[in-house]
C-alpha cells in the first residue's frame, strides 16, 4: 500500500514528465522549421547574389536567375490584392453589419466556411475552366491574379468579420445617436477602428497566395520566361498601362518547382536559392502580421 | 458619397461573389466530368485498377490515385494527430502564459511555409535521412512526403484543439483538482473528453488538408499512379496527378483534359465531406457551454 505522500510525489512527477514531453513535441515543429531554413540556405548560398535576382531563366544552371519569376510574383499579387481586398472587406462588412439573420445569410456563411477548406488545386481547375477558356483570359497574369484572389477571399472575409466583431455596440449606437446613417457609421467609425485586424488578415492571405504553386500550374503558367511584362507605369499619357495583365508569366514557386523536378542536380542549388527568397518573403510578411496584431491589441481598449 | 441603400446593395453583391466562386467550381467540375463520363463508365472509373489516361491505350481506374491519397494522408495523420494533440494539451494546460504567447506564433509559421518548399525539404532532406534507416527506399516515396505533410498539419490540429480545451470551464478542472487529480490526470480524463468534439473537428480538418495537399506529394512521392498500400513505394495522389498532367500542354476538350476534372471532382467531394463533418463537430462544441 502506497502512502499518501508517495502518491502525491508520484503525481507531481507525472506532471513534470509530461511537461518535458510536451516541450519535446512542441520543439519538433520548431526544429523542423530551423532544419528546413538551414538546409535551404546551405544548399542555395552559392547562388544567392545580385546576379541571381537580375537574370532570366537559362539552360545553364549557373547563369539562371529569377528576375521574371520575381516580377511575375509581384504583378500577380498586385491583381490579387486589387480584387480580394475590396471584395473581401465589402463581403465581411455586409455579413457582419447588414445581413439579416436568415436562411440566405446562413447559406453564405456555410459557403465561405467550405470555400476555406477547398484544396487550392481545385481553384486551379475552376480557373482553367472559367477564366482561361470560358472568359478567354488565357494563361495570363490576370487569370493568375483572379485565381489567387478567389483562393484568399475567405481569409480576408473572416479577418474583416472578426475585426468588426471586437468593436462594441456602444460605438455604433453613439454614431447613430448623432444622426449618422449605417454606411456613414461603417465608413467613418467601424472600418477605421478595425484597420489593424483587417490588415493582418490581408497580409496573411497575400503571404499564402505568394507561395501557392498548384493552382497556377493547373492554369498553365510557364516556367521558362525570358522577358518582362510591359511595365504598368509608362512615360507617356495616360501614364498607366494594362497590357501587362494579358502577358505570359511565371512566379517564384513555379520556378522553384520546375528546378526541383529537373534531373540535373545543378539546378537544385537554384531551387534552394529561390526557396530562400520565397520563404524570406512569406516569413517576413507573417512577422509583419504578428507585429500589427500585437500593436493593434495595445491601441484600442474598449 | 454613397447613399445608404446603394452601399447596402454593393456590399451584398460582394458577399454574393463567394457564392459565385462555389458555383464556378461546381459547374466546371460537373460539366467537364460529365463529358468525361460520356466516354468512361462510372463503374470502370471506380473499379478498374489502372490509371493511364494519356497512354495510347488509356485505362481510367481511379483506385491507384485513391490509394496513393489514402496512404499519404494516413502517414500524415499518424504524425500530426498524436503530436498535435500533445502540443495542444501542453499549451493549454501546462505551459506558462508567456511561453504560450511565444510558441503559438512560431508554430503557426509552420503553416506559413510555402508547400513547394516543404516538397523540396521532403525530397532532399527527409528522404535521405530515411534512406539511412531503410537503405532500399527509393528517391520518390510516400513515406517521406507523408511525414513532412504531417509536420505541416501539426499547427492546424494543435491550434483548434487548444481552443477547444481552453473553452472547457475552469470549474471542471477545479472539481478534478479537489478530488486529488494532478494536471495530467485532469487534462486526460476531464479536459480532453470535455473538448472531444472540438478536438475531433481539428482531426477532421487535418484530414481534409492532407487529402488536398498537392505540392509536397507531387515533388516527393513521385507522379506515377501505383496501386499499392506500401508507404515505401512511389505513387501519385489525386492532386499530384492533376499537377503532373497540367504541366504538359493538354488540348482543351481531349479526354486527358477531362480526366483531371473527373479526378478533381472526386477530390472535391472527399474534402467537402470532411469539411462538413468538421464544421458540424465544431459547431457542437461551441454550443455545449
Amino acid at each position: 500500500m502506497r502512502t499518501i505522500q508517495q502518491t502525491v510525489a508520484l503525481r507531481l512527477r507525472q506532471d513534470k514528465w509530461f511537461s518535458a514531453f510536451g516541450i519535446a513535441c512542441t520543439s519538433i515543429g520548431v526544429i523542423t522549421l530551423c532544419a528546413l531554413l538551414g538546409n535551404l540556405v546551405i544548399d542555395g548560398i552559392d547562388r544567392l547574389e545580385w546576379g541571381f535576382i537580375e537574370s532570366y531563366a537559362s539552360r545553364h544552371a549557373a547563369k539562371a536567375g529569377i528576375l521574371a519569376a520575381l516580377v511575375g510574383s509581384l504583378l500577380v499579387m498586385l491583381v490579387t490584392a486589387a480584387v480580394a481586398v475590396p471584395l473581401g472587406i465589402a463581403a465581411g462588412v455586409y455579413l457582419e453589419e447588414y445581413a439579416a439573420k436568415n436562411r440566405f445569410t446562413a447559406i453564405i456563411e456555410v459557403n465561405i466556411a467550405n470555400l476555406a477548406g477547398v484544396p487550392s488545386v481545385i481553384y486551379g481547375l475552376m480557373a482553367l475552366g472559367v477564366f482561361v477558356y470560358a472568359f478567354g483570359f488565357g494563361h495570363s497574369i490576370l487569370t493568375a491574379g483572379l485565381t489567387l484572389a478567389a483562393l484568399i477571399l475567405p481569409i480576408v472575409i473572416v479577418a474583416t468579420r472578426e475585426a468588426l466583431r471586437t468593436i462594441p455596440r456602444s460605438i455604433r449606437e453613439a454614431s447613430y445617436a448623432l444622426g449618422a446613417t449605417k454606411w456613414e457609421t461603417v465608413w467613418h467609425h467601424l472600418l477605421p477602428y478595425s484597420t489593424g485586424g483587417i490588415a493582418t488578415g490581408i497580409i496573411i492571405g497575400l503571404s499564402r497566395a505568394i507561395g501557392e504553386t498548384a493552382p497556377l500550374v493547373t492554369i498553365g503558367a510557364l516556367a521558362f520566361i525570358m522577358f518582362l511584362p510591359d511595365p504598368p507605369l509608362t512615360g507617356e499619357f495616360p501614364f498607366v498601362s494594362f497590357d501587362w495583365l494579358d502577358s505570359d508569366f511565371t512566379v517564384m514557386p513555379i520556378q522553384m518547382f520546375n528546378w526541383v523536378s529537373r534531373p540535373d542536380p545543378a539546378f537544385l542549388a537554384n531551387a534552394a536559392a529561390t526557396g530562400v527568397v520565397l520563404i524570406g518573403i512569406t516569413l517576413s510578411m507573417n512577422a509583419v502580421a504578428i507585429f500589427v496584431r500585437y500593436r493593434m491589441r495595445r491601441r484600442f481598449k474598449w | 458619397m454613397l447613399t445608404d441603400r446603394g452601399a447596402a446593395l454593393v456590399l451584398c453583391a460582394a458577399a454574393l461573389s463567394s457564392i459565385a466562386i462555389t458555383v464556378g467550381i461546381v459547374a466546371v467540375l460537373v460539366i467537364e466530368s460529365s463529358a468525361f463520363f460520356g466516354h468512361v463508365s462510372v463503374v470502370t472509373f471506380l473499379t478498374d485498377t489502372v490509371w493511364t489516361p494519356l497512354f495510347a491505350d488509356p485505362r481510367f481506374g481511379i483506385l491507384p490515385l485513391v490509394t496513393g491519397t489514402l496512404v499519404t494522408t494516413l502517414i500524415a495523420l499518424a504524425v500530426a494527430m498524436p503530436i498535435g494533440t500533445i502540443v495542444a494539451i501542453y499549451l493549454s494546460e501546462f505551459a506558462p502564459h508567456w511561453l504560450r504567447e511565444v510558441l503559438k506564433p512560431v508554430l503557426e509559421l509552420l503553416s506559413a511555409v510555402p508547400t513547394v518548399v516543404y516538397g523540396y525539404f521532403a525530397l532532399l532532406t527527409v528522404t535521405p535521412l530515411l534512406q539511412a534507416i531503410i537503405p532500399e527506399l527509393p528517391t520518390f516515396n510516400m513515406l517521406g512526403a507523408g511525414i513532412v505533410m504531417g509536420i505541416m498539419i501539426i499547427p492546424y490540429v494543435s491550434s483548434l484543439s487548444e481552443d477547444a480545451m481552453r473553452a472547457v470551464p475552469a470549474l471542471l478542472r477545479e472539481g478534478s483538482y479537489a478530488m486529488g487529480g494532478n494536471k495530467l490526470l485532469t487534462a486526460l480524463k476531464v479536459v480532453y473528453p470535455a473538448a472531444l468534439s472540438g478536438i475531433g473537428s481539428s482531426y477532421v480538418l487535418g484530414i481534409s488538408r492532407a487529402v488536398g495537399e498537392t505540392m509536397i506529394v507531387a515533388i516527393a512521392a513521385g507522379m506515377q499512379p501505383n496501386l499499392t498500400w506500401n508507404p515505401t513505394e512511389p505513387a501519385a495522389t489525386i492532386t499530384a496527378f492533376i499537377v503532373a498532367v497540367s504541366q504538359g500542354d493538354l488540348p482543351h476538350g481531349s479526354i486527358g483534359y477531362q480526366s483531371i476534372f473527373a479526378a478533381g471532382l472526386v477530390l472535391f467531394v472527399l474534402t467537402l465531406a470532411f469539411n462538413i463533418a468538421g464544421y458540424r463537430l465544431r459547431k457542437r462544441f461551441r454550443e455545449v457551454y
